[in-house]
């Protein structure tokens, strides 16, 4: 476990200078890509909490995505707010109606579930699409203004991936303490068996609550990095589907192991950008895409690299015993087999 | 009271198709434990098939029934064999996963290889109005409720009259029991999906005369289907028609007196409050839970 934990320290250093230097050469579509992967991670990180440890489905993660982004923008746009005072706020916000949220997860669990914190996503939804004093309605919030720190303007494409960036590594890191102190251990018993979980001790009405409003509190942050990245905000980007998407990238990059959500939102987020080319036909490959991949490896695309390195360390202690064979058997008389190995 | 009159009509003409939609969303759960996520765009696209099949230039009659087999092969037969049985014994979850996948490929199969814009469909009855109590009532939600009660009367009667259909509800109670007693459970099983692609294929042609064929009215439609079989009781047929009905009988009484902007919502709130007082669904049996 110790060692494991490690690896996972160790990629983040490696990732994290090269993610700062690598894309300066983009041009600002191609930054705007890169951070719309970063913030979408962060977000897919918040459900993986969720679910992958936790497992707790969640069909909400969209309609978190859209509280924070839609907080940030009414509180930068019409409050005049400066962003990282909004980002908070947002961040606080989805905590707390994460919270909320938690409540029928107390009582019902699995597809029950599923089904509640989807009507949460569609009632989400429609609020932004009714309330126009408040949302802009179908009309959206536009001039969504991008950060200032310390007079120093982080609005260039450059600038404001780096500084999502940032706020990416700042999350990651807190996601991975929170997943090594004791509150991790016991969202991971919460999955395996609840009934056990309690019967040692483990609060499961807190951590469930707690599981929650944490995963949703990195949706909203995500959100609130998106508006500023996207500039106008609108319903449409927070529907059911939005969830739908979420759900199917946690699952995709591998619920339940801490890299999981960069991978999978990589392929749910920024594949889809690169086969833009196809015209509409990008949804239909991704969504054949993940149904296949869904099939063959119902742990994601990391769980399938676990499986191929599980099959070469089969291979090489084979091809071990292989070895060690004839040696053994010429000590008996000649087999076929090493009569055939040996020229 | 005509107001109330017609839109009593019309929520119950909404909740047959709700209705039909959840009986093979209740149908599909108890004999296999799939969670179909892909119900509302079931019904979606039998329609869209048709439509498909008589811009080729079939004749409408042809299209119908080449839509009709082409749907029932697939999301039948194919749905089944293809897509649930690989995935069981990954559990429920991957399943529902899988078939969210499987919802966003149709509607967006549905948008670029069909059209992004809603189509007519031919419908089946003239327009038309009949008074009804004073009430001008339309012939089309007349004819909707009839042909998807009579359907719903008529798998009922199967499900109850026929050895078959008595096999099948075995099956659905207890598969390992059922196999003992020399049921074929496979064979069973293919019998419900292929019994929920028809029922989808009905609520196709009902529906889309009056809302059009469009890629994204499974979603609505989905969306219905679900709350109904969760409403009414999961494991339940006559949970689902209960809850199909009432679910269509409050979306249009919403629509007119709460708000129109929030008709979805009301439903919704429906589901939470059902799901939080009263989890196994209004007709439903308590499933125990196992340590």
């Amino acid at each position: 476990m110790s060692r494991k934990l490690n690896t996972d320290l160790l990629i983040i250093l490696i990732a994290v200078p090269i993610l700062w230097f690598a894309p300066s050469g983009l041009k600002s579509y191609g930054l705007y890509v890169v951070s719309l992967w970063l913030v979408m991670s962060i977000a897919a990180m918040g459900l993986n909490l969720t679910l992958g440890y936790a497992g707790l489905t969640s069909l909400a993660q969209g309609a978190f995505l859209g509280i924070g982004a839609y907080a940030t923008a009414i509180l930068t746009v019409k409050a005049g707010w400066p962003l990282p005072a909004a980002f908070l706020v947002s961040t606080g916000l989805s905590f707390l109606v994460g919270v909320v949220l938690g409540f029928p997860a107390l009582r019902v669990k699995h597809h029950y579930l599923a089904f509640v914190t989807l009507a949460f996503s569609v009632v989400v939804f429609l609020v932004a699409r009714n309330e126009q004093w408040l949302t802009g309605g179908v009309y959206g919030l536009a001039n969504i203004p991008r950060p200032v720190l310390f007079g120093t303007d982080l609005g260039g494409g450059l600038a404001f991936y780096r500084t999502v960036l940032v706020v990416t590594l700042a999350l990651t890191l807190v996601m991975w303490w929170l997943l090594h102190s004791p509150w991790g251990r016991a969202f991971q018993a919460l999955r395996e068996n609840p009934l056990r979980a309690a019967s040692l001790g483990v609060d499961i009405r807190a951590y469930t609550l707690l599981a929650f409003a944490i995963g949703s509190a990195f949706g909203g942050a995500a959100g609130s990095l998106y508006a500023p990245l996207v500039e106008f905000i609108d319903p449409a980007p927070f529907a059911l589907s939005a969830s739908f998407v979420l759900l199917l990238t946690v699952v995709a990059g591998g619920a339940g192991s801490f890299f999981g959500p960069f991978v999978g939102a990589f392929f749910s987020y920024m594949l889809p950008e690169l086969l833009r080319a196809t015209g509409g036909w990008y949804l239909i490959i991704y969504a054949a895409v993940v149904l296949v991949l869904v099939m063959v490896s119902p742990t994601g695309l990391l769980g399938l690299i676990d499986r191929w390195r599980d099959h070469q360390s089969q291979r090489r202690a084979a091809a071990i015993r292989a070895a060690a064979r004839p040696t053994l058997a010429s000590a008996d008389k000649p087999t076929l087999e090493n009569q055939g190995a040996a020229p | 009271m005509d107001q109330f009159l017609q839109l009593i009509v019309a929520g119950l003409a909404t909740g047959a198709i709700y209705a039909l939609a959840a009986i093979g969303f209740t149908l599909v759960w108890q004999t296999s434990q799939t969670i179909n996520f892909a119900q509302g765009e079931f019904v979606m696209l039998p329609a869209i098939l048709v439509l498909t099949a008589a811009h080729l230039g079939l004749p409408m009659g042809v299209a119908f029934i080449v839509g009709s087999v082409a749907f029932v092969l697939l999301f039948g037969f194919g749905f089944k064999r293809f897509l649930v049985e690989p995935m069981q014994r990954h559990g429920v979850l991957p399943l529902a996963i899988a078939t969210m996948a499987l919802s966003v490929l149709i509607k967006e199969a549905a948008k670029n290889g069909f059209s992004a814009e809603a189509q007519p469909f031919p419908s089946l009855v003239p327009d038309g109005s009949v008074s009804v109590l004073g009430a001008a009532v339309s012939v089309r939600d007349i004819a909707i409720f009839v042909v998807a009660i009579a359907a719903i009367l008529g798998l009922q009667a199967f499900i109850t009259h026929t050895r078959t259909g008595r096999t099948m509800q075995a099956t659905a109670q207890n598969p390992t029991v059922a196999r003992i007693l020399g049921v074929p459970v496979e064979r069973m099983i293919l019998l419900t999906f292929l019994i929920n692609a028809a029922l989808a294929l009905i609520a196709s042609y009902l529906i889309s005369p009056v809302y059009l064929a469009k890629f994204s009215n499974g979603e609505t439609i989905g969306l219905a289907a679900f709350i109904a079989a969760i409403v009414g009781g999961f494991n339940q047929i006559r949970g689902a028609l209960a809850g199909g009905f009432l679910i269509g009988l409050i979306d249009n009484l919403a629509a007119a007196y709460v708000s129109s902007a929030y008709r979805t919502a009301v439903p919704l709130v429906v589901l939470v409050v059902v799901i939080l007082v009263k989890p196994e669904g209004l007709l439903g049996r308590k499933e125990e839970r196992t340590v």
